[in-house]
């Protein structure tokens, strides 16, 4: 196992390499620089374009760049932001846990309800429960992030606080009024954390569904009700236990959609995570920061797809990784 | 999880369709005479009665097809329903409500009329979810018939450039490019493209890896076919029904792609109107106008959830593991 995991580990440098390589080449290909910007300012004068682009590096061609970037990757250095200087692993450091809290956050929102719900439309198979929950998955399935979140602060922002209503918060982590209390902070949290949960639900609960239809429908279920088990006995010991297994790869694999997903959520709930500083830097055409927060959702994604194999792995003796 | 939901749906497509089956079966008849009497249909031909029979689809078609007719209509409607073209700008009508002063579905932020807008806005919008879909198949789908077939260091090569792709999440990728690029329309849509086929390409391979080992790609192969003529005569015809099967899935994927980019500023750019642009605009006005917001948002949902219902209809109806 371990081996298993060091070797995926060393597989995953090279993979990195390639990322930082296709988004360096990206980046530079494109005319322009983060001076560019500058010069719409009349009282920037041409010498002082030049004399930025010197003190950034940027008159060197980008394969230079480049491979010096790698140098100082390769030391622990991520450089510093070309928009203001500020160490950019600092900065990142600063608001990844934001970010996680979200995603993580929406994640246990969105198994809390798809699995009781999957299981339990599977159980009431082609009844009307299981119609609506069926519907309910497509229908939400297909909804777009950026639209529920945005009804969802229409309605239990604006709406109920026009109706004089309890409303929730819709902009950052904490109100600067209220001090930032776990209360305040929690508040600050459901309306994102439940639009990006939202949109995994339909489709977690739907797998759930068919996968616990197909357990249900095993051998050893039926023999587990031969021997009169009680119905919950047999749902939660016998089928829903093998019908969770895959669950886990495809938690793994939604990861990164979920990150994707938390680049417009964050920049709706102006919630201060790497989102929105991808967003910020890109707008910015801050070069060191996009680079360092590429690396970071590409890392983000290939541990989670190892964390989902691995667990696949300890969960399921069948399944061997070597 | 879509091919969760594919595969149960599709339990629900076989039943269904071993019914029709014998019901079809005209009783009296020999099985030679049977043979004489009817054709056997295709396999498109199979896959459309199959597709017909899902009532949820059949009824997702029809609205897409809805849909299609007002954007194609954006002429007609612009001219004769609300008499606006979709640049005029009215800065004495700004967020005029809906149905007042001759503004339908009401004006926006610049006082432009929002119907003659969502119509010329959807075929923007629709243009670029299809071309970009186009484009992700013949890169996805040529990419997997060449390193497939190839095999070798072009396919670890490729397939490498599979695997960098995948491990950056799409939509930051997205921003990256076209923020820094700024796109028209048509580009927009191969950008699209440029981040969506690493998905097809690896099936696409897979596939071929199978195919090529089968006994017509070798027979072709000893008889000196040159390998071009393998790949469209014998692999792409055989590979087809999967490039349908992820068309399907992928256009609704689209389209919220393209509306999520145009949303944050960075995909179609204003005064060309497109749904998602349309949204992002209004946002500003959230609280005192959210309908601004609804309707342009509700145009996109709806779209991509027929878009969505016909894709599982499709891929039931097609799914080369049912045969029937």
């Amino acid at each position: 196992m371990l081996a298993y995991v060091v070797r995926r580990l060393l597989l995953m440098i090279p993979l990195l390499l390639g990322v930082t390589f296709l988004t360096f080449a990206i980046i530079n290909l494109i005319p322009g620089s983060p001076v560019t910007q500058l010069r719409a300012n009349p009282k920037f004068r041409p010498e002082d374009a030049a004399r930025l682009e010197r003190q950034l590096g940027l008159d060197r061609p980008w394969p230079e760049r480049y491979v010096d970037w790698l140098g100082k990757l390769a030391r622990g250095d991520l450089g510093v932001s070309m928009h203001n200087e500020v160490s950019v692993a600092d900065r990142i450091v600063g608001v990844l846990p934001n970010t996680l809290l979200l995603t993580m956050t929406s994640l246990v929102l969105a198994l809390v309800v798809a699995v009781p719900l999957g299981v339990y439309a599977a159980v009431r198979y082609r009844t009307w429960f299981d119609h609506a929950a069926s519907l309910t998955a497509v229908v939400m399935y297909a909804m777009p992030t950026f639209y529920l979140a945005l009804l969802l602060v229409i309605l239990f922002a604006l709406k109920f606080r026009e109706w004089g209503l309890p409303s929730l918060p819709v902009g950052g982590m904490v109100d600067a009024r209220n001090g930032g209390g776990f209360v305040d902070r929690a508040q600050h949290l459901v309306l994102p954390a439940l639009s990006l949960a939202m949109i995994q639900i339909g489709g977690w609960s739907a797998y759930i569904r068919s996968q616990m239809l197909e357990s249900m429908g095993q051998d050893f279920v039926r023999t587990a009700r031969a021997k009169g088990l009680a119905q919950r006995v047999v749902v939660f010991r016998h089928a829903a236990r093998n019908a969770f297994l895959p669950l886990v790869t495809l938690v793994g694999l939604s990861l990164p959609g979920l990150f994707g997903g938390a680049l417009i959520i964050e920049n709706i709930f102006a919630w201060p995570g790497m989102g929105r500083l991808t967003i910020e830097a890109v707008g910015r055409r801050d070069y060191t920061m996009v680079m360092g927060t590429t690396l970071l959702f590409a890392a983000l994604t290939m541990v989670s797809n190892l964390i989902a194999d691995v667990m696949y792995g300890i969960l399921d003796p069948r399944v061997r990784l070597d | 999880m879509a091919q969760a939901q594919g595969s149960n749906a599709a339990a629900g497509g076989l039943r269904s369709g071993v019914g029709r089956r014998g019901r079809e079966r005209e009783p009296g008849l020999g099985a030679l005479e049977r043979a004489e009497v009817r054709k056997t249909p295709g396999f498109y031909r199979r896959s459309w009665t199959r597709f017909r029979q899902n009532r949820l689809a059949l009824a997702a078609l029809v609205v897409l097809g809805l849909i299609g007719l007002f954007v194609l209509g954006a002429g007609l409607i612009s001219r004769y329903v609300t008499g606006f073209s979709y640049s005029e700008n009215h800065l004495a009508d700004k967020l005029t409500p809906v149905m007042t002063d001759g503004y339908l579905l009401g004006s926006d932020g610049n006082g432009r009329d929002i119907l003659t807008r969502l119509a010329y806005g959807g075929r923007v919008s629709l243009m670029i979810a299809f071309l970009s879909t186009f484009a992700t198949l013949f890169f996805g789908g040529g990419v997997g018939l060449v390193a497939g077939y190839f095999g070798g260091w072009v396919d670890s090569l490729l397939m490498r450039l599979v695997d960098v792709l995948l491990a950056i999440p799409g939509l930051a990728l997205l921003i990256l490019i076209t923020t820094l690029y700024r796109p028209g329309p048509v580009g927009l849509a191969f950008i699209l493209a440029a981040v969506s086929w690493p998905g097809i390409a690896r099936i696409i391979r897979g596939e071929v890896l199978s195919l090529r080992r089968r006994d017509y790609a070798e027979a072709a192969r000893v008889v000196g076919v040159p390998p071009l003529r393998i790949l469209t005569r014998h692999l792409l015809p055989n590979v087809m029904p999967l490039l349908v099967i992820y068309a399907a899935i992928a256009i609704p994927v689209l389209i919220v792609d393209e509306a999520a980019l145009s949303y944050l500023g960075v995909g179609v750019q204003v005064p060309t109107p497109s749904w998602g642009n349309m949204l992002g605009e209004a946002t500003q006005f959230l609280r005192a106008h959210p309908d601004k917001v609804i309707i342009p948002g509700a145009m996109i949902y709806i779209t991509s959830l027929a878009l969505y219902l016909v894709g599982n209809g499709v891929r039931d109806a097609f799914d080369p593991r049912l045969g029937d």
